[in-house]
């Protein structure tokens, strides 16, 4: 197989409200000037073209169409898009770049979760006729894998609070953070719940924004970059929906995705975890042990709905680039409960 | 500078969902206060039934009566509820093994303060009067060590009717937003790509072709050419006027993309490719910040376009 | 990039409404007969490629997640293609790109459209605030490109009838089409309604409920197989200036690309079948230009000379087509699959005779995204 590796990665600002469109152009043209700038690419340089998007968080259909203005896809351009966040965009085009046919791809996913009620939104990816119609919100679902958690002894509502606490102090060195700050685990415990036992400081806020990779292979790859994040391992699973037979304590696809992609000997790691309870259990599933976790802040930082998964593999990526960390992980998640998790492991070669 | 313009967009519909043997088995014993499992490969019995087993993706197909009673097995608590929940009043989603079920089903529980919830407490379902054949049919659960409700006769359905209703706000782009105040005084305000110098109306948050946003704004007059046009004759959800009636791709003059708006005041067949055509303004106390303040276009009596005048926008 | 086959091919029974079964259901009518088409079990499956147009058609969020079971895709990897209407052509595509790339051996392929769930046309023309109002309804968008053709291509009227009678004909060879027509006759499309002034009711696609699934391996499962011999995307925006709505450059781009990969210098001599997507009658000409099968301005002429019926210089859409059967998600993919089962041999009473090499083609959004294949009987 052929080397590929990530070597460029850009990101809008995390924000609680852009003015924008749900379509996300105004987002995105920023972020395609920066890192095709910073690589010395222009768009006819790039081989393939895909794309993370969701029209319920837009509320309406083929909201993922105009979007490609961002681009100015003309002369045409291979281009593809999955509704999922845009972590699984960038395996669709890492899978592309192994089938040999084109050197360069860029990927991205956007979300705007401000214009719609993303709590109810969520609901939409439930079982559409014994579970929506009862409308949960993700933070009431959450709130119940929290609450079995602390009843199994997994975590209490003070791990939980410390994760949030750690998360916002990291993203003090991450400008384009929503949420960061010192705060004490005891004024965070003091907070009202929102959905008991879960509090606001564990739930990632509602944020607006955009992310973007460049993936390179081979010599390419060294061209464009002085440290590439070459690409190891890059697996996804998905579990089954009837969260109600699941054990909500472990992530079999997590397990098996971090096992497959090769999780041991990882020093730093970026997880999706939108719920901070989310971040212990995915720390364990992947073997992680103690090793540094979310140094931009993760999720709980800024959740760029669409975005974010693919964000964690650009952060991770980015302590190869600058030369901090020789063997990284970037975790995305999709669906209710940690139903579908990827796991890319990274690695800097000398 | 000021924000774009935002509007409510609501997303509404209610959803015809045919259940298929299965999940139609459940749904119409709901309706007879009864719940119905179904049990997995593993030997389990799951509430609600899968279609598919999680374990080999088998057809499932041994349908196992489950109790109306059972224990929560998780739960967290809303003090707010939203749009659509089960109760309107504070309430637990919990987790809930029925008895006689080895999984557990997502509703609501009617505790009143969450000091009344625990993990292991007994409940029982509240039906609804009123059952349909829906998940909705079990209105709550409530707190109590006591049997449910006996069931009763009722007819099998086989549809579930799911309303879906979201609320959100659209944003016009930056670049349109001049457009649209300009509409509201009556002006027709494009904007030309720096890159390419093509004037788009309406303007668009990026030139398509390169990929930047446009800024230099052009006002337009409201002449125009039809480039092309297709007679509608059939009717359709939504539809404003009764057809026949003509939907044109107009070319205002000094624009570089055409679009579709109405021409009347025409016969549909005596309408041409290249056909001259001017804006029929709503009254003004009318106008808002949208096309639809010109309410049609019409012939303009002016000679004909030549086709290479247009051609290059078909 | 190593070789890769479709093994096995399935699709349900479309219909405007399928009452009968749940989403799930439907997904799984396509899916058990691909699989066992191809002779495989679920253990024999590494990955799940679902295709499907709009969420909102449905009303579920990425409904891939509720099925994940019904898809047999616990513990595999599973991935959701949304190109607008060219889904199906694209679920293909990212399919037999998983297995040519190395990554997996045999992956699942499905694509599937419930518009009974709602309705298309509701869920495209939502009211989005400040929006031109569209006067025109489904067929609409497309009928002044049409007129548009006509114009440019000095194409006599009754050639897009023509079309119609000829893929409805085919239709009733097929099983599963949703519309049967075996009696049409260029006359009674001609005298049907005129729906959009210059497109005829006879002459636009139904509404269907409907799946299709395709297994895709490295490796034959039996004695039949369909070798991709070459795929092709390409994408341009819906609209800008100067941009030619009749003849994209992105369908001309990709057809050069996938002419190229497949090493075929004249594909009217070089393919024996084609399945286009067609959802109106004038689409056949103006795609057999597109595609190159003619020059510009030419296509006509051979839908004209019945060059396009089972039994022409290249036989379009024998299975009836999207003119027959059009479960939106899945029209792409049934294009994808109806080739293979030409170079199979498995197409039954709408089999090409002696069909080796065949096109799948799929479009969507504004005749702005295209996914394509070709396949054949030989093993590259
Ligand atoms: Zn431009």
């Amino acid at each position: 197989m052929r080397d590929v590796a990530v070597v460029g990665f850009a990101q809008t600002p995390c924000v609680r409200e852009t003015d924008g469109t749900t379509n996300g152009v105004e987002m995105l043209v920023p972020i395609f000037h920066e890192v095709l700038g910073s690589l010395g690419l222009t768009k006819s340089d790039i081989g393939f073209w895909c794309s993370g998007s969701s029209d319920y968080l837009a509320g309406r259909a083929f909201s993922f169409v105009s979007a490609v203005d961002a681009i100015g896809a003309f002369p045409p351009i291979m281009e593809s898009h999955v509704e999922m966040d845009a972590a699984w965009a960038l395996y669709e085009a890492w899978v592309k770049l192994l089938c040999g046919e084109i050197d360069t791809a860029l990927v991205y996913g956007f979300g705007k979760s401000s214009a719609g009620h993303l709590r109810r939104v969520m609901a939409m990816q439930l079982d559409p006729y014994v579970v929506t119609p009862l409308w949960p919100d993700s933070i009431g679902l959450a709130g119940i894998q929290a609450r079995v958690g602390i009843e199994a002894g997994f975590w209490d509502e003070r791990a939980m609070a410390s994760v949030a606490a750690r998360s916002r102090a990291a993203a003090l060195s991450n400008p384009l953070a929503q949420l960061s700050g010192n705060v004490s685990v005891d004024e965070l415990l003091a907070s009202d719940y929102v959905a008991d036992p879960l509090r606001r400081h564990d739930c990632a806020p509602i944020t607006d924004g955009a992310a973007t990779i460049v993936l390179a292979a081979g010599d390419r790859a060294r061209e464009l970059c002085e440290r590439p994040a070459w690409i190891t391992g890059f697996e996804h699973r998905v579990d089954s929906p009837s969260f109600g037979a699941r054990d909500l304590l472990t992530s079999p696809s997590t397990v098996a995705a971090g096992k497959a992609a090769g999780a041991d000997g990882v020093e730093v790691a970026e997880l999706h975890a939108p719920f901070s309870h989310q971040e212990i259990l995915l720390r364990q599933a992947l073997g992680l042990g103690d090793i540094t976790v979310n140094p931009s802040g993760g999720v709980l930082a800024g959740n760029p709905m669409f975005a974010a998964g693919l964000a964690r593999i650009g952060e991770a990526a980015r302590r190869v680039h600058d030369g901090s960390a020789s063997k990284v992980l970037g975790h995305a998640t999709s669906g209710p409960l940690l139903q579908q998790n990827l796991v890319c492991v990274m690695e800097g070669r000398e | 500078m000021t924000r774009p313009l935002s509007a409510p967009l609501d997303v509404g519909f209610d959803y015809t969902r045919s259940t298929g043997p299965t999940l139609g088995r459940f749904l119409s014993d709901l309706r007879r206060r009864k719940v119905t499992g179904i049990r997995g490969s593993d030997g389990r019995v799951h509430v609600p039934p899968l279609e598919y087993d999680p374990v080999t993706a088998e057809r499932l197909s041994e349908f196992v009566d489950v109790a109306a009673t059972g224990v929560v097995r998780g739960w967290s608590w809303i003090p707010e509820p939203l749009e659509g929940q089960p109760l309107d009043r504070p309430f637990a989603w919990a987790l809930i093994q029925l008895d006689g079920s080895d999984t557990s089903l997502l509703h609501a529980v009617d505790a009143g303060t969450p000091d009344q919830m625990a993990t292991g407490t007994r409940v029982r379902v509240r039906w609804r009067d009123e059952r349909v054949g829906a998940i909705t049919d079990i209105e709550c659960f409530e707190l109590s060590d006591g049997p449910a409700a006996d069931p009763v006769e009722a007819d099998d359905v086989t549809m579930v009717t799911t309303p879906v209703n979201l609320h959100y706000t659209h944003s016009a782009s930056p670049t349109e937003d001049p457009f649209l105040r300009g509409l509201m005084d009556g002006r027709l305000i494009a904007q030309r790509c720096p890159a390419c110098s093509k004037v788009y109306f309406p303007p668009r948050p990026a030139c398509p072709t390169d990929g930047v946003p446009t800024t230099e704004q052009i006002e337009l007059s409201d002449r125009g050419t039809i480039t092309t046009f297709c007679v509608v004759n059939v009717p359709f959800l939504g539809q404003r006027i009764p057809p026949p009636y003509v939907s044109a791709y107009v070319l205002l003059d000094g624009a570089d993309i055409p679009f579709l708006h109405l021409l009347l005041g025409v016969a549909p067949e005596d309408v041409r490719m290249g056909m001259r055509v001017e804006a029929v303004w709503k009254p003004r106390e009318e106008w808002g910040p949208t096309m639809r303040n010109i309410d049609h276009f019409k012939p303009s009596g002016e000679p004909d376009a030549s086709f290479d005048s247009y051609s290059q926008h078909l | 990039m190593r070789p890769a086959a479709v093994v096995g091919t399935g699709q349900t029974h479309h219909a405007a409404k399928r009452l009968d079964v749940s989403m799930a259901g439907l997904c799984r009518e396509a899916i058990d007969r691909a699989m066992a088409d191809a002779g495989v079990d679920w253990p024999d499956i590494d990955a799940v490629v679902l295709g499907k147009a709009p969420d909102l058609f449905e009303g579920v969020m990425m409904p891939e997640l509720f099925l994940a079971d019904a898809l047999g895709a616990v513990g595999k990897p599973l991935l959701r293609v949304h190109t607008a209407g060219s889904v199906g052509g694209s679920t293909g595509n990212v399919a037999a790109s998983l297995v040519q790339s190395g990554v997996h051996d045999r992956v699942l392929a499905v694509a599937f459209e419930k518009q009974s769930e709602s309705n298309a046309m509701w869920a495209l023309s939502v009211p989005t605030p400040f929006t031109m109002p569209v006067h025109a309804g489904a067929g609409g968008y497309f009928a002044p490109h049409v007129r548009a053709y006509i114009r440019r291509a000095g194409a006599p009227e009754h050639v897009g009838a023509m079309v119609a009678a000829k893929d409805r004909r085919n239709g009733s060879l097929n099983p599963y089409a949703h519309l049967k027509q075996p009696d049409i006759t260029v006359e009674s499309v001609r005298a049907s309604t005129m729906l959009w002034d210059p497109i005829r009711y006879d002459e636009t696609c139904p509404s269907s409920d409907g799946a299709c699934a395709v297994v895709i391996s490295a490796e034959p499962t039996s004695s039949r197989a369909a070798w991709i011999r070459a795929t092709a995307m390409r994408t341009e925006p819906t609209t800008f200036a100067g941009r030619d709505q009749v003849n994209p450059q992105a369908g001309r781009d990709a057809a050069r690309a996938l002419w190229q990969q497949a090493g075929i210098t004249d594909p009217l001599s070089e393919v024996d079948a084609a399945e286009i997507y067609v959802p109106f009658s004038w689409f056949e000409p103006m795609w057999l230009e597109n595609l190159g099968f003619t020059d510009v301005g030419q296509g006509w002429k051979l839908t004209e000379a019945g060059e396009t019926e089972i039994g022409g210089r290249l036989p379009v859409n024998p299975s009836g087509g999207v003119l027959s059967s059009n479960p939106i998600g899945a029209s792409g993919l049934l294009r994808f699959a109806e080739a293979a089962m030409q170079v199979m041999g498995t197409a039954g009473d709408h089999q090409v005779d002696g069909a080796r090499v065949a096109l799948g083609h799929a479009y969507g959004g504004g005749s702005q995204f295209f996914a394509m294949w070709v396949v054949g009987s030989e093993r590259p």
